[in-house]
């Protein structure tokens, strides 16, 4: 451990000089002046428009597609078709938790002799207007046998269903099976033993649940613009949550060699985990190769929600046995996920996340990843966990009720700690469960008084957040002014998080520092923006590139002050020689103004792959207001409560808070994808796909605790997923307590609230 | 590509030459507030955009007999400004206002909510409701028609190729009468209505009903009037019992769909209970006049 | 028929389009003006965050035709701030963190300063009404709506 950072342990938060405080993003000015620049905003001389052909039917097969008429219609200049790119092999894949197979994420980009869901590309065409481009696809005539459909995990897993791939037959089961299914993997984890466990229990609850498709609703739609020179090299700007996860993606897709790609990220207008992936890229990349001209792609919003990752809807079971003093004896959740037309639902991170919070002798967990025609979900904050833990939370909230326990103290008295083996793998090290827990209990929330027909709820989760490759470059300007660059988009204020920590290493005023979201070939390969892992990973990769550009930047003063680097030390952003008063300290700005005399540029840099990440625990509280005669839910107060390590800006860190648990709103109470009898999707705009408007939600009360987590030098833990988790127990749970009512099916509409209302009269 | 002709005609004659040039390929833009949803869908055929908001009756609001001469173009935001119209017909402005977002308020009008044709429509109910009456220009002059004459069913209107509403009568309001609409929508704002329901009523002095009428929205394949729902509660106090009563004859004109805003079950119930609370929005209201 | 010619007035500059009938003022501003300030998020008037004011309306650009701003007066969020001086809501939104992605943010930003000029004192339930056609998905509202409110403190004490 070097100098620097066993000094940076030593400090408390107290002693923080940058972090903690919150100054204005650096990215601010030109975000609130319309001067930023997103996905859709580039405009390249000669520029020509990419529009795609997708498929009307849920489920069909191509039988032929004539281009012959796009063609010839004035103003095109190029069409593709699935035959235009490779095809890729079933073995090329990324195995892992969440596995990513090239060879479905080709055929996702572009369907080849089937169409697997209502939206699924077919063919794309570049025209010199967005309007011709938009008519010439509609000339494209694609010849379709249609296909029997299945939209549900449970429909879709009977024998007799409708097969999407003919090639998928179901891993993780034994013996290994001979007839393909709509199951691609079965996954279990395992402790003690629930038979033992359930018998011991004095009391058992079980429920079902179910929940519906939601997409992830980012305002911006995917967009971007390629062009290729004749002799290969490529360059992409796009909107995205990783430029290197787009370079390589595309690179795959359209069989090119990574370093022929180049991306520029653009701003990006909002991701949630749902801009981790590839759409519209090879399809541009093809495109203006055959025109020979810049090709510019822009969904609109109806393709965002027919062909883009929404998230899994499913069902689940959950069954909890305790002995009357609350401790319960054994727990089971079983889960069939959608994954959408390709394999790969989160149903594993599902399967691991539902019971994390809790320190349990005996679980059992079963998860079926299920393919159903509907479009391939992707990563939406915290995938997989939410739907698990509103199975899990509402199922301790009927145990709770049933033993006659406050739900605070039930989840207190198997609440997961330092030291407990969570039923995934590992051993917890230092956490903060149980700090939200009794911040929860002492919140005046908690104890304020409810009127007629309201309730309150409470519900807590887990992410685990990841840490991942990252690369950061700090570069001392001749000035003393620093530029910080990293390969990782911005979703929600990271660069601000970057500049304190750099500030904090460097003793250079926040001021001074700027910090870049580089391209891909302006900083090394950085893993995507997902898994709450930027500030933690990206930030770790920050700390240290800056401690690097101090041990140069000391190096130097040894130079000018021709003393050993030894006897130099780093304070308040200046060098300092040590057991002498004959040099005066210098600064950045003085060391960077000689640096030509003292061996050239000062810059640091780190490439690491960052371990140690903290996971997270929320706990949330939410009341409700219930129109019994119309089903309407009101959620009329909510806060939400976390550990959050150490919070690098604290606004931001609120802002994840509020904004995740608005999102769990939407998702408890209005948001569903709703589909016809043909497989259709009827809700494809913001009309009818309802996340919640400004006027629907309270303010969302926030506190931040902060558990430093021991794998990172400033105590950071990812932030942004956990408070997606907790949001769709604790609206359910309320709406118990201002019933009686157990609401297992989300969305929890007006209709299907009413309907249960007027069922129990 | 075919190019959409545009027309910004400056009078009502010129506007009506528009449309029969057109030859029934014109479409009229008022707010635009659907027309463009549907241009930019692709489900719009049209030759011809004839923008009347060029036209002075269309987006002026005159007195006139005692009552208001409301031009089809006339925004909810100008609408809602016009003091003397919010207090003599409450329900019929606010249904107005609820139609979308601020910025759906600048354009949307009563016109366009009405000549979209949505059994959903918002302001329509209030208007049926209130007894509005349209006067619809066409190539032999203007007539006039009762609002709920105008549509037919879903996006089907009875004017002919060559009409179209200039502007709404809103009659003179007694003493002692009160409107009022509600909906019902999943979110608070955004949302197509699931359920609309307009009550006007007059009270005599001693406040029993003399005169109502009650309309709904979005429970069948028209906007309603229900005159069976009124009956129930002219000669009446309106007390809770004759509410309750009122809010089931409400239900029983129901002919709903099950849809990705509602089930019949759903509609039906909400159509009473929304009746009922906005008749005594409307008796409160009365009684205040 | 060709296109239409347009004059119009855009934060205060006069200005001279062509556009097809079909191309909405969202389309205009973007790619005959490049004013790309104005974000399309959804193109059906739903997401609010191409918000402009049309002769002192607030609109969305996507439902408004291109043709229909011939000699009206149109702000966008390019022209809000004067020069280097920025308005109070632009302040308050980098001061509060009101924004994380920020693709909704011009939206919001022109509909807020609409607001606050009907209506210099609004409650919180009157702001989170006005501005419920401006979507964000990031921030849950709260600290957009404090935002808001500061800016309107601190207007009505200017």
């Amino acid at each position: 451990m070097g100098k620097e950072e066993q000094q940076l342990k030593a400090l408390d938060k107290g002693k923080y000089r940058y972090i903690g405080t919150r100054p204005v993003r650096p990215d601010g000015v030109d975000k609130v002046t319309g001067r930023a620049n997103f996905g859709a905003d580039l405009k390249l001389a000669d520029m020509i428009h990419g529009s795609v052909v997708r498929s009307p039917h849920a489920h069909a097969r191509i039988k032929s597609i004539n281009v012959d008429k796009a063609t010839a219609l004035p103003g095109v200049k190029a069409v593709v078709t699935g035959a235009d790119f490779p095809m890729l092999s079933p073995s090329d894949r990324i195995p892992g938790v969440a596995p990513l197979s090239f060879y479905d994420l080709s055929r996702n980009v572009i369907a080849r002799d089937k169409v697997l869901y209502d939206g699924h590309a077919v063919a794309a065409v570049a025209a010199t207007t967005v309007a011709i481009a938009a008519q010439a696809a509609e000339l494209i005539e694609v010849d379709y046998e249609l296909l029997p459909h299945v939209m549900k995990a449970l429909d879709a897993m009977k024998p007799d269903a409708p097969l999407l791939h003919e090639d998928m037959f179901t891993a993780g089961v034994e013996p290994k099976p001979t007839t393909p299914s709509n199951v691609s993997k079965r996954v279990a984890f395992t402790l003690g033993d629930v038979d033992t466990g359930f018998a011991a229990a004095d009391v058992v609850v079980e429920h079902e649940f179910n929940t519906e498709t939601v997409h992830q609703g980012y305002i911006e739609p995917h967009a971007c613009v390629a062009t290729i020179t004749e002799d290969g090299m490529a360059s992409i700007w796009c909107s995205s949550q990783g430029q290197f996860m787009v370079r390589a993606y595309t690179a795959r897709v359209c069989g090119m060699e990574v370093a022929k790609i180049k991306v520029v990220p653009s701003e990006i207008g909002g991701g949630f985990g749902g801009k981790t992936t590839i759409y519209l890229e090879p399809l541009a990349v093809e495109l203006a190769r055959r025109a020979g001209r810049p090709v510019k792609m822009v969904m609109t919003r109806d393709e965002v929600f027919r062909a883009t990752g929404p998230t899994s809807g499913g069902h689940a079971h959950c069954k909890i046995g305790a002995k009357k003093d609350g401790t319960i004896t054994a727990a089971s959740l079983q889960l069939e996920y959608e994954a959408g037309a390709f394999d790969g639902s989160p149903v594993a991170l599902g399967c691991m996340t539902g019971f994390a919070p809790y320190d349990l002798e005996n679980v059992s967990i079963v998860g079926y990843d299920v393919v159903v025609n509907r479009p391939k979900s992707a990563a939406y904050r915290a995938p997989g966990a939410p739907v698990a833990a509103f199975a899990v939370e509402s199922t301790l909230d009927v145990l709770a009720r049933k033993l006659g326990m406050d739900p605070i103290a039930l989840r207190e008295n198997n609440a997961a700690k330092e030291g407990t083996q969570a039923a995934y793998g590992p051993k917890f090290k230092r956490i903060g469960f149980e700090e939200t827990l009794t911040a929860a209990k002492n919140h005046p929330h908690w104890s304020a008084p409810l009127g007629p027909d309201q309730g309150r709820g409470i519900a807590s989760g887990f992410w685990f957040n990841i840490g991942g490759n990252s690369s950061a470059s700090v570069m001392i300007n001749e000035d003393g002014t620093v530029i910080v660059a990293t390969g990782n988009p911005d979703i929600g204020g990271s660069r601000a998080s970057m500049a304190l920590m750099a500030a904090e290493v460097l003793g250079v005023d926040i001021a001074k520092i700027k910090p870049q979201v580089a391209d891909t070939e302006s900083v090394p390969y950085s893993d995507l923006t997902g898994g709450s892992r930027v500030t933690f990973a990206t930030g770790k990769a920050v700390i240290e590139a800056a401690q690097d550009a101090v041990r140069d930047m000391k190096e130097r003063a040894a130079k000018i002050w021709e003393v050993d680097v030894d006897q130099v030390e780093w304070r308040d952003g200046k060098a300092v020689a040590i057991e002498t008063d004959k040099h005066q300290p210098l600064s950045v700005a003085d060391i960077a103004g000689m640096a030509g005399k003292t061996g050239g540029p000062i810059s640091g840099k780190a490439n690491i792959n960052a371990s140690g990440a903290g996971p997270g625990f929320g706990t949330h509280i939410c009341d409700v207001e219930v129109d019994k005669e119309t089903g309407r839910v009101t959620v009329i107060r909510y806060t939400a409560i976390q550990d959050v390590g150490t919070a690098i800006h604290p606004s931001y860190v609120e802002g994840q808070l509020q904004g995740g648990a608005v999102q769990g709103i939407g998702w408890a109470i209005n948001e569903e994808y709703i589909y016809d009898a043909d497989g259709r999707l009827e809700n494809s705009g913001f009309l009818d796909y309802r996340v919640p408007v400004a006027s629907d939600v309270p303010m969302i009360d926030t506190v931040l605790v902060e558990v430093p987590n021991p794998g990172h030098p400033y105590g950071v833990r990812g932030v942004g997923e956990v408070p997606i988790i907790p949001p769709l127990a604790a609206v359910a749970n309320a709406i118990a307590d201002a019933t009686g009512l157990r609401m297992t099916d989300l969305p929890i509409s007006p209709p299907r609230l009413l309907a249960a209302i007027d069922a129990a009269k | 590509m075919t190019q959409i002709q545009f027309a910004a005609p400056g009078t009502v004659a010129d506007a009506v030459k528009c449309l029969a040039d057109a030859n029934g390929g014109a479409k009229i833009l008022a707010g635009g507030t659907d027309l463009l949803v549907q241009l930019r869908a692709g489900h719009l055929a049209a030759d011809t955009i004839v923008d009347i908001k060029h036209i002075p009756e269309v987006r002026t609001i005159t007195i006139e007999d005692g009552g208001f001469r409301v031009g089809a173009a006339v925004s909810g935001a100008e609408l809602g400004e016009h003091p003397d119209v919010r207090r003599a017909w409450p329900g019929v402005v606010e249904a107005l206002e609820l139609i979308g977002s601020a910025q759906i308020q600048s354009r949307a009008s009563l016109g366009g909510n009405l000549c979209n044709g949505s059994p959903a429509a918002d302001s329509v109910p209030a208007m049926i409701a209130a007894a509005t009456i349209c006067t619809i220009a066409g190539p032999d002059g203007q007539r006039e028609a009762p609002v709920e004459d105008i549509v037919t069913g879903p996006g089907q209107t009875s004017l002919a190729i060559d009409e179209f509403v200039v502007s709404f009568f809103l009659p003179p309001r007694p003493p002692h009468a009160g409107d009022a609409y509600l909906r019902f929508i999943p979110r608070t704002e955004m949302d197509i209505a699931v359920v609309g329901a307009g009550v006007s009523l007059t009270l005599d002095d001693e406040g029993v009903c003399t005169a109502a009428r009650v309309s709904l929205g979005a429970v069948a394949p028209r906007l309603l009037l229900v005159e069976d729902a009124a009956a129930v509660i002219i000669g009446t106090r309106l007390d809770d019992t004759v509410l309750e009563k009122l809010g089931a004859a409400a239900s029983a004109a129901c002919d709903p769909i099950d849809d990705k805003r509602g089930t019949v079950a759903y509609r039906t119930k909400v159509a009473g209970v929304l009746t009922r609370r906005a008749a005594a929005i409307a008796l409160e209201r009365a009684r205040a006049n | 028929m060709g296109k239409h010619h347009v004059s119009a007035t855009v934060n205060g500059d006069p200005v001279e389009f062509l556009c097809e009938t079909r191309q909405t003022l969202l389309d205009v501003l973007r790619d005959e003006l490049n004013l790309t300030g104005s974000k399309e998020g959804c193109g059906s008037g739903d997401c609010g965050a191409c918000s402009v004011m049309v002769d002192n309306r607030l609109v969305c650009a996507c439902l408004v035709l291109g043709v229909e701003a011939e000699g009206r007066n149109i702000e966008t969020i390019e022209g809000v701030a004067q020069g280097e001086k920025l308005h109070p809501l632009q302040k308050t939104f980098l001061e509060d963190a009101a924004l994380q992605c920020g693709v909704c943010t011009p939206g919001v930003i022109v509909a807020a300063k609409a607001l606050l000029e009907r209506n210099p004192d609004p409650t919180e339930t009157e702001a989170r009404y006005w501005l419920a056609g401006n979507l964000c998905r990031c921030t849950g509202y709260d600290k957009i709506i404090k935002a808001v409110m500061n800016a309107a403190e601190e207007m009505r004490g200017a």
